[in-house]
């Protein structure tokens, strides 16, 4: 039995439904993610665990306790918002001491406590500074002391690195996994931004619309997409739609317009089918080689690799190149593409487009 | 940003003037040696400051006008604070009615408001008590406190009260040691700005008091409307004082442009 | 009800105890004494009827009071817009130490009573007055003008006690504009009055009608001020129904004014919301 489970979580607003038949779970000590678009229902589902908001239907099950009829005052959770969410009218050493005080914990425990949690976040030389008078990124680390210090069984984090610029958010990434390493604490994170889920997770629970669509660890969610939402929402990728025929012993035939193309054997029955294919899987070649000929149309630098975009018979493919220093294919060029058949992912086609 | 011209400049003065004006005279008449009202006054005396104290009658006045200030901008908050809570946190059915209710005291002309708590003490027989004026006075600067409160509400981010929560605080803690503390502004700003009303109010009082809890402003009014000698300009006069003394407190604390539009601190 | 709902209302129900006891029922009850007979040797008798309304409504010398009441708040509104404008204006551009000042200067004697600020008016406007005396002594006039007890010096006093509430509203509105727009206009090519006219006044209007609604709504009310500076001679509607209710005693015809009053303010109130609201309402949220 997994340390925290969501039987059927489902959450409803009136004709709203935020969170649908919502089912995974996350095992002791591990970082998980729930990444999905704007809006998906990641939110609510957080609260759900926190006990901020009550489920319409649904179990949540926290090592081995039912936690429906909980309070969000006894769960026992550390929670990191978005916000942060600090008290703007105590230090920090006071905000962390919050939740010590709470729970009555002895003056001297405390002040060791205290000091510890302001260690692991780097942040002891400023124990008695306002959050007024802190960066982005210390408040951020506040917030993850006053969460850990409770010693919680679970750590929420809500987008906890969305508001920070860009450079300081990849910093904290890091920072953010080895705070959590050394806590040993479990740990639950949203977020939006899937380079984020990707470099920080164990494992990653993607949703769409209050559902969840793969959970899997990042290598497979990115490699191995089970939908075509989970494929464009995770990198670039090309997609096209395609009629699978019949899978022969070396792969299987896809129909695209008037071209065929030749992927990996597929556990769909013939029919219509997306095909998915990376940019950083296509190799340019020159006008008579390749797989498929096009004509450069776009061509965007962006330091340590290149993007175009090749008009093709079969519409329009994007390209990345590694920058290794030599010139790349030029606007109007004609171009051969290239790539290793077992590349192509062969997915469901998407019966209601969005 | 672009800067005034000598038009607006000229006309800032004449208006400040304008402005100034009245209360100039009422604090240059207060010093007047003479026993009639003269601006500029012919001299400098402090005659008619030491004659407050032989009118004793002004002083008890200012008494309960202070006091009654205290009381009626306490009891106020007190029951401002919980409803603007209520108010400010999102719908519920009743929320608009609640608040519209409460904001109407702004929208009633003062003298039907006076009018109607005479009619309603005064068949309780409670015309002319403190209780009677304090409560009245209560409700006429709730909206005063409630919109300074509700601006504050409005800027309270819920998941700090959710982060308490989550670290095990009760809800009564919750509100001691974080509600309260991120509204404060609001409440002290409210709870001034309805002191100074209660203090100033006339209309509605000068129905509901007796002779026993009479206040300054009935108390001049009365006064001026029977003559007009300088007393009760040197009694404006310490009256203006302690309001400007109280305003340029108010200011320092909380902006007296954002207190008077309503806005909460930022 | 959810639960957030009944948290609401019990968090409102200390204050919606206090409303409804001492501010409903006695509205309501001085809605009821309105109707209610008199006579000087009786009080007041428990019949209903509307004869107190047809006094009113049957007697010019009340219509009088009435227009009278309204005139005086109309053109004090007016006056107040046309200073206050370019007043919010000036303080909007001032730098922020000149501006705090001007802020204690031109608003704060909003805090001061206006018993004193009416008194000071008095002062001012009497036949022996500031004004009249410092006229006289120029040689500009040989008998004092009377200002005292004239619906002109009742306008002039309810002016300085209304104008703050002016500048405040169009100050507000003024505030809310991006401050980038005057200078986006300035290099389109607009002069300094067009700015003002073309930009900032548009802009301002929102600002000058919840100040009008205000200003026009207190005037019309106000009782202080006519009070002190009319007396018995120049009546407006609030100080005939102090007098009905302090001196005659004829409590139920002052209430039939009082209800009459608060109608017609109620009524100004909504249609001037209702025609903002229909004018404005796409432009300005
Ligand atoms: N209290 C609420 N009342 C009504 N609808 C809500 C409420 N909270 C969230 N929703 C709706 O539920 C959906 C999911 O919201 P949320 O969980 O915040 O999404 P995310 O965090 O993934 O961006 C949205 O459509 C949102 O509008
Ligand atoms: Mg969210």
């Amino acid at each position: 039995m997994a340390f925290l489970e969501l039987h059927s979580l489902t959450k409803r607003f009136g004709a709203i439904t935020a969170v649908e038949d919502l089912t995974f779970s996350v095992e002791r000590g591990s970082f998980v993610s729930l990444l999905g678009p704007s809006g998906c229902g990641k939110t609510t589902t957080l609260q759900m665990v926190a006990g901020f908001e009550t489920p319409t239907d649904g179990r949540i099950v926290l090592d081995g306790r039912d936690l429906s009829g909980v309070p969000a005052r006894e769960r026992g959770l550390g929670i990191v918002f978005q916000t942060y969410a600090l008290f703007a009218h105590m230090t920090v050493a006071e905000n962390v001491a919050f939740g010590l005080e709470m729970r009555k914990v002895a003056k001297a425990e405390r002040t060791r406590r205290i000091a510890d949690a302001l260690d692991l976040v780097h942040l002891s030389h400023l124990e008695d500074r306002y959050p007024r008078s802190m960066s982005g990124g210390q408040r951020q680390r506040v917030a993850l002391a006053r969460a850990l210090v409770i010693e919680p069984q679970l750590l929420l984090l809500d987008e906890p690195l969305s508001n920070l610029d860009a450079k300081l958010r990849e910093e904290m990434q890091l920072e953010l996994r080895r705070i959590q390493r050394e806590a040993g604490v479990t740990t639950l994170m949203v977020t939006h931004d899937q380079s984020e889920a990707l470099a920080m997770s164990d494992s990653i629970v993607v949703m769409d619309r209050g559902r969840l669509r793969q959970d899997a660890t990042p290598f497979d969610v990115y490699e191995m997409p089970q939908s075509s939402f989970v494929s464009r929402f995770l990198g670039k990728s090309n997609n096209l739609a395609a009629r699978l025929g019949e899978s022969g012993p070396d792969g299987a035939a896809l129909h695209c317009g008037n071209v065929v193309l030749h992927g990996p054997k597929a556990d769909l029955p013939p029919g219509p089918v997306e095909i998915a294919l990376r940019p950083e899987r296509i190799a340019l070649t020159g006008p008579d080689g390749g797989k498929l000929r096009g004509t450069v149309a776009e061509r965007v630098f962006m330091g340590n690799q290149w993007l175009l975009r090749v008009e093709t018979e079969i519409g329009d493919m994007l390209v990345m190149r590694y920058n290794t220093g030599r010139r790349e294919a030029d606007i109007g060029e004609t171009v051969g593409l290239d790539w290793n058949p077992a590349d192509i992912r062969i997915l469901p086609a998407e019966t209601n487009p969005a | 940003m672009r800067r005034n011209g000598a038009a607006a400049i000229a006309f800032n003065l004449v208006f400040s003037l304008f402005m100034l004006g009245p209360i100039i005279v009422v604090i240059g008449v207060a010093f007047t040696p003479e026993g009639f009202l003269e601006f500029p006054p012919s001299g400098i005396s402090l005659r008619w400051f030491r004659a407050i104290l032989d009118n004793p009658e002004f002083i008890t006045a200012a008494w309960i006008s202070l006091k009654l200030g205290v009381a009626a901008a306490s009891v106020a908050t007190v029951l401002a604070v919980p409803a603007a809570l209520a108010i400010g946190r999102g719908r519920f059915a009743g929320r608009d009615a609640l608040q519209a209710l409460f904001l109407s005291p702004l929208m009633v002309p003062t003298v039907v408001l006076g009018i109607a708590f005479l009619r309603f003490l005064s068949l309780l027989g409670l015309n002319g008590t403190f209780t009677g004026l304090m409560l009245c006075h209560a409700i006429i600067i709730t909206p005063f406190i409630l919109r300074l409160v509700l601006a504050s509400v409005a800027g309270l981010d819920r998941s700090v009260e959710m982060a308490a929560i989550s670290l095990g605080a009760r809800p009564l803690t919750v509100f001691r040691r974080v509600t309260l503390p991120a509204i404060l502004p609001g409440v002290i700003g409210g709870w001034m700005l309805a002191f100074i009303t209660s203090f100033d109010e006339l209309t509605v009082t000068v129905f509901i008091v007796n002779p026993s809890t009479t206040t300054l402003p009935v108390r001049l009014f009365s006064h001026i409307t029977q003559t007009t000698d300088p007393l009760v300009a040197s009694v404006s006069a310490v009256a203006i004082l302690f309001t400007v003394v109280l305003m340029v407190l108010v200011d320092r604390l909380y902006g007296l442009d954002r207190l008077l539009i309503g806005e909460g601190k930022r | 009800m959810s639960a957030r709902a009944t948290r609401a209302w019990l968090l409102s129900t200390p204050a919606l105890i206090l409303f409804a006891v001492l501010l409903l029922v006695p509205l309501l009850m001085t809605f009821l004494l309105s109707f209610n007979s008199f006579d000087f040797y009786g009080g007041i008798g428990s019949d209903l009827s509307l004869a107190n309304y047809a006094e009113v409504l049957g007697d010019s010398y009340f219509y009088e009071i009435f227009g009278r009441t309204f005139l005086i708040a109309l053109i004090t509104t007016l006056i107040c817009a046309a200073i206050g404008v370019p007043q919010a204006y000036i303080l909007y551009r001032m730098s922020p130490l000149w501006r705090s000042i001007t802020v204690l200067i031109v608003i704060g004697p909003l805090l001061i009573s206006v018993v004193v600020r009416t008194l000071g008016w008095a002062i001012l406007l009497g036949n022996k007055g500031v004004i009249n005396t410092a006229l006289i002594d120029i040689g500009l006039i040989e008998r004092p003008i009377r200002m005292m007890y004239t619906s002109g010096g009742i306008v002039l006093a309810l002016v300085h006690v209304m104008v703050p509430f002016m500048i405040l509203a169009v100050w507000a509105a003024l505030q809310r504009q991006d401050p980038a727009v005057e200078s986006a206009a300035e290099s389109l090519g607009a002069r300094p009055a067009t700015i003002f006219f073309r930009i900032v006044l548009p802009q301002a209007i929102p600002g000058v009608l919840s100040g009008s609604l205000i200003v026009f709504s207190l005037s019309a009310s106000a009782f202080a001020t006519p009070a002190i500076l009319g007396g018995r001679r120049v009546k407006v509607v609030a100080t005939t129904v102090y007098d009905e209710f302090l001196n005659t005693l004829n409590w139920p015809l002052g209430a039939a004014i009082a209800m009459l009053l608060l109608a017609s303010v109620l009524v100004v109130m909504l249609s001037w919301n209702r025609l903002v609201e229909r004018r404005f309402g796409e432009v300005f949220q």
